[in-house]
């Protein structure tokens, strides 16, 4: 019974910690390294007094968030209002659990992880709709209604993107997905040079799917205010937070994994030189590679959001449903033909 | 504790979420609140099929009809301005109909369950277990060779489908101003905006004569 306690419960609540706990750090960082990339592309400072560089800022926000008031604002639906935070978290948060870190660390490598995935990050879209509905405030609905839409117009995109990894890959399990990237041409085994276009969809998507800049209209605070959290408050103004950059890091990690080889290294197979452990992972591949592939891809969203004005509505679902998911249509046939005649793909 | 006991209180725990939303869906009096209960049915419904080991089936639930067709749905509802006593009005009258839906389902259902068991003597142990992949590997083989024509006329049924839904839907307004998109993308920034090029100019020395009002 305590055997069984221990490997049943207590060692997968350890292992969940040890992902949940580092990622909520990262995303405090996450926010800081954001506020200090843009003050830098703006020619400001960003944060700079709290702590050595204002490393600490990020966390003085959160401080300041949590002894702050949550505002429940009159006939809104009391339940909703408070579930719909936590119904955003927790699909941002759970989609971790396939997430390979590397070829060992894996908390769940289940055989079905893509498909987990999607469910997952389409699960996410109700805490922004309930947030909106709940609130009882136009701004919200209007944030919440736009949000919605692009969501699932995007999520098309983003599966269709999927389609051609998994037509190459030839499985669904993400560790199967990095290993079928393995090979001895460095970086060309890769999936981005066969999926090129969709490559770039998947990105594009995953931004949009994020609501992130340049697609942010669901909080385009120069229209309708913030969007759907405008009523909220505190601490569940920072859940929302939380739950949006967790699904940034989400995906640029599966960006990586995906089209760039995970865990891979983009010198393998040119190198062979038997060193140290602590060396060797240059050219054999390790977690470092997939934490150096994400970081690049997590520095674009921030980018995008300093550089690109915002789209505006129907130009966003012009491009989602008129140009992006034909491309990746299209796409699915070239990869079904790269993988017939054995160009690419195991 | 064995393994095999928690599964079944996994089950009963899914099962009985699964009865309480679907009757939490016709009871609330809150529309939105029914569909979210509506949602939760297919969630649970979707943990009772991972139990059974049918993953694909399981999540594909999820992505379809939670991630899709029910937000859609609740869409919506939440625009509806229903009267929602009026609503409750036809409760007893539509009961027996109701009842005898309920029960027609439930032959049906328990049919369905005792073919099935008949099967099971006849065709065996669960194919995919037998064939030593996963159920997801196997359902995708048996779809793409076995019975790939009814997989691709199920695809054309669809897409049929979905051209009609836009074919009877889409309306072109004559008196309306529409934007083209390609004319909009096309434009050339030359034609719209003239960059005069200038010397720089110094601001005039003060002098004595006073300044006028300033520009608004």
């Amino acid at each position: 019974m305590a055997d069984l306690l221990i490997h049943q419960l207590l060692i997968p609540v350890a292992y969940i910690v040890a992902i949940v706990l580092p990622l909520v750090i990262a995303v405090a960082m996450f926010v800081y390294w954001e506020r200090k990339i843009i003050g830098w592309m703006h020619v400001r400072l960003g944060p700079n007094t709290i702590g050595p560089w204002g490393l600490l800022q990020a966390f003085a926000d959160v401080v300041k968030l949590l002894i702050k008031e949550v505002i429940l604002p009159t006939n809104a639906n009391r339940f909703l209002y408070y579930m719909a935070p936590l119904l955003a978290l927790i699909p941002a948060l759970a989609a971790w659990a396939v997430v390979p870190f590397s070829s060992r660390m894996v908390l769940s490598n289940a055989n079905a992880g893509v498909l987990y995935l999607l469910a997952m990050t389409s699960l996410g879209v109700y805490g922004i709709i309930l947030a909106g509905w709940s609130s009882n405030s136009r701004y919200a609905l209007l944030g919440a209604m736009r949000s919605a839409a692009q969501v699932i117009s995007y999520e098309l995109a983003m599966g269709l993107c999927l389609v051609c990894v998994l037509v190459l890959a030839g499985s669904l399990n993400l560790s199967d997905i990095v290993n079928a990237q393995a090979g001895s041409k460095g970086f060309l085994d890769w999936f981005w040079l066969p999926l090129l276009p969709v490559f770039v969809i998947y990105f594009i998507a995953g931004v949009a799917e994020t609501n992130r800049a340049p697609f942010d209209v669901a909080e385009g605070e120069s229209e309708i205010v913030a969007g759907f959290h405008v009523e909220y408050s505190g601490s569940a103004f920072a859940i929302f937070f939380l739950a949006e950059y967790a699904n940034m890091i989400l995906v640029s990690f599966l960006a990586s994994i995906l089209f760039m080889g995970g865990w891979l290294s983009p010198l393998q197979g040119w190198i062979h030189i038997d060193a140290p452990g602590w060396i060797n992972w240059i050219w054999t591949g390790g977690f470092i590679w997939l934490f150096i592939k994400a970081f690049v891809f997590a520095f674009m969203f921030l980018w995008f959001r300093a550089t690109f004005p915002r789209y505006r509505y129907d130009q966003i679902m012009r491009l989602g449903w008129k140009v992006l998911i034909p491309i990746g249509i299209v796409w699915v046939l070239v990869a079904g033909c790269m993988k017939y005649f054995g160009i690419v793909g195991v | 504790m064995n393994p095999q006991l928690f599964q079944i209180i996994c089950f009963y725990g899914f099962g009985f979420v699964t009865v309480a939303a679907a009757l939490a869906v016709i009871t609330l009096r809150n529309t939105v609140h029914a569909v979210l209960a509506l949602v939760l049915t297919f969630f649970s419904t979707a943990c009772l099929w991972m139990l059974a080991e049918a993953e694909f089936l399981a999540l594909a639930l999820i992505v379809v009809y939670v991630g899709a067709v029910m937000v859609l749905f609740l869409f919506v509802v939440m625009m509806l301005d229903i009267d929602q006593e009026k609503m409750r009005e036809g409760f007893v009258k539509f009961l027996p109909a109701g009842l005898i839906v309920a029960v027609v389902m439930l032959v049906e259902m328990l049919g369905l369950i005792g073919v099935r068991a008949m099967h099971a003597q006849l065709m065996g142990a669960d194919p995919a277990a037998a064939a030593g992949v996963s159920n997801t590997a196997w359902l995708g083989r048996a779809l793409y060779t076995q019975y790939l024509l009814p997989f691709e006329i199920a695809a054309l049924i669809l897409t049929v489908g979905v051209v009609a839904a836009v074919a009877l839907t889409l309306r072109q307004r004559t008196d309306a101003r529409h934007e083209s998109a390609s004319q909009q993308v096309s434009v050339n920034p030359r034609d719209r905006v003239r960059i005069v090029k200038m010397a720089a100019e110094r601001p005039a020395e003060p002098s004595s004569v006073p300044p006028q009002e300033s520009q608004p």
